[in-house]
């Protein structure tokens, strides 16, 4: 059965290729910060699971202190110029799409046809990753289409890949560390607190009040962790279920459905989201690594407004 | 008695990002104070946060893309996909990104959340078919605005996922709302729950579209 480790193996050669590339790259100043770098998210990606729980500590620690020392940078090789470009465009074509939308499309009919068809049973793969490992197996195709239609070098994909690797740089595995975070929080009983703190500041007798504090809290709590997963049991334990299903009698599944959707607004809204938010930033290359969340702002604030009103007329009529 | 002092690990956060240190050192840091203040010793905070960043890999694993996207990068995809654009009539930002906003909402409300994202599609695809077809209306872009439009790109990303995928009956969230509703003695079906997440969706399809909208206007103002 193809499970979630397979893909680890190939990210983790994928991160080895990339820190010897790194290693090697003599237009980079920071080459050997790069190479450590990438190579210690290969140790991860091939022996995480060997290292013991206090190993993969002292692996997080070595990661943060070579990109809180800005041992990180970027060489300068230029793969192709912007020249050569327009002219490969032009020349390729319209067909230069596809190989970019196999990944898309792998992951796509690949869902359709381990989900709904008799390979569901066939046990070919994890029915947990599905997705992750259809995703691989799209990457995996697209690179033998462009071996044999565009002929690159052969290390060309390495090459490429780290360029846009180092672009993002430490960015890459935040959204990773801020997961770690978050096992931290729960295990120091933040979640608790602020469930205790939220419950304890509860208006009494006002249902719209309540409601608005739900998809508050829902807001600020995941803007804190990062994700509105955290956020809902604690909220729905401290608000949502004993003063809004219990006490005022509201209809639970807009209470549910409707306060995680509000959480979301939160995360639209929070560099701790940061696959969503800073990630990107980085990868567009921005100047402003706030700048998805400042365009997201006008968005989440009407939006959170609307899911307030879904919820208090949905949930009490 | 509620120990209010890991609190103070949230602030270090806070404080770490508004002063843009570097974040992985900010959360690192957090981590630990507010292990130490939760009263765990330092090695068990160091396992807990090993364990943590160990457990969720799979969160890292979507770099796989990169050379992918690299090697077509290499041969002009960016400048096709501004090609395509400029040769399409009536394309505008805003037009492109509802477009796309409805697409990553349908794809994601069918429970196809990975056929698209920042390093499949927003990065190769999505921000510069945006920013060419801004600069058919607008001429040459300031950095300003073509970060704008990026950032805008990135931003139509996320609003079209978030908002989409809760229709899905087997996605993570609703099955963690079964789930922790479930705890309380509540049961209740994936269907029950996603049919409440279509609200919503409409609102954020109209309000984003909205803004998208406004958008291609202020392009239109600003340019020529």
């Amino acid at each position: 059965m193809i499970t979630l480790h397979w893909l680890y193996v190939l990210a983790g050669a994928m991160f080895a290729a990339f820190a010897i590339g790194s290693a090697r790259d003599a237009t980079n100043p920071k080459r050997w910060g790069n190479g450590a770098f990438w190579g210690l998210l290969a140790v991860s990606f091939w022996f995480g699971d060997f290292l013991g729980d206090v190993g993969n500590g002292v692996l997080v620690l070595a990661l943060v202190t070579i990109a809180g020392t800005h041992f990180l940078g970027r060489g300068s090789k230029q793969s192709t110029t912007i020249l050569e470009r327009e002219r490969f465009s032009g020349r390729l074509g319209n067909r230069l799409f596809l190989p970019a939308l196999v990944i898309p499309f792998t992951a796509f009919a690949g869902t359709l046809l381990f989900t709904y068809t008799p390979l569901k049973a066939s046990g070919l793969i994890d029915p947990k990753s599905v997705t992750l490992v259809l995703l691989g197996a799209g990457v995996i195709i697209a690179l033998v289409i462009c071996y044999a239609w565009l002929r690159p070098p052969l290390t060309a994909p390495i090459e490429e890949g780290r360029r846009l690797m180092d672009s993002i740089g430490w960015a890459a595995v935040l959204p990773q560390m801020l997961a770690a975070l978050g096992a931290v929080f729960a295990a120091a009983g933040v979640g608790t607190t602020i469930g205790a703190m939220a419950g304890a500041i509860i208006p009494s007798g006002s249902v719209f009040l309540a409601v608005l504090l739900y998809a508050l809290g829902m807001v600020v709590f995941t803007m804190i962790m990062g994700n509105a997963f955290a956020a809902f049991p604690v909220m729905a334990a401290a608000i949502g279920i004993p003063i809004l299903v219990h006490q005022d009698g509201g209809n639970p599944a807009v209470i549910g459905a409707v306060g995680m959707l509000s959480g979301f607004c939160g995360t639209l809204m929070t560099p701790m989201a940061a696959n969503f938010n800073i990630v990107p930033a980085a990868l567009l290359e921005l100047k402003n690594q706030y700048g998805v969340i400042k365009a997201q702002v006008p968005t989440a604030l009407p939006l959170l407004l609307a899911n307030i009103l879904i919820l208090y007329f949905g949930a009490f009529r | 008695m509620i120990n209010y002092w890991p609190l103070l690990g949230i602030a270090l956060v806070v404080i770490g990002f508004a002063l843009r240190f570097n974040p992985l050192l900010v959360v690192a840091v957090a981590a630990i104070v507010t292990g130490l203040l939760g009263g765990m010793p330092f090695l068990k905070i160091l396992g807990v946060l090993g364990k943590g960043f160990n457990d969720n890999r799979y969160v890292s694993v979507i770099w796989i893309v990169l050379p992918v996207v690299g090697v077509l990068e290499r041969y002009g995809l960016q400048q096709r996909a501004r090609t395509l654009i400029a040769s399409m009539r009536g394309a505008t930002t805003g037009r492109l990104l509802i477009a796309y906003l409805a697409f990553r909402q349908i794809f994601a409300a069918l429970g196809l959340t990975s056929v698209a994202g920042h390093p499949q599609t927003v990065r190769p695809l999505v921000a510069p078919m945006a920013l060419a077809a801004a600069e058919k209306e607008h001429g040459k872009l300031d950095e300003a605005t073509a970060e704008r439009v990026k950032a805008m790109s990135a931003a139509t990303d996320n609003v079209g996922l978030f908002f989409g995928e809760d229709i899905f009956l087997a996605i993570a969230s609703i099955l963690l709302i079964q789930g922790a509703l479930a705890g309380f003695g509540i049961q209740l079906t994936p269907f029950q729950l996603s049919v409440w997440a279509i609200p919503s969706a409409i609102c954020a399809f109209l309000i984003h579209g909205t803004r998208l909208l406004l958008l291609d206007r202020s392009l239109k103002r600003r340019g020529r």
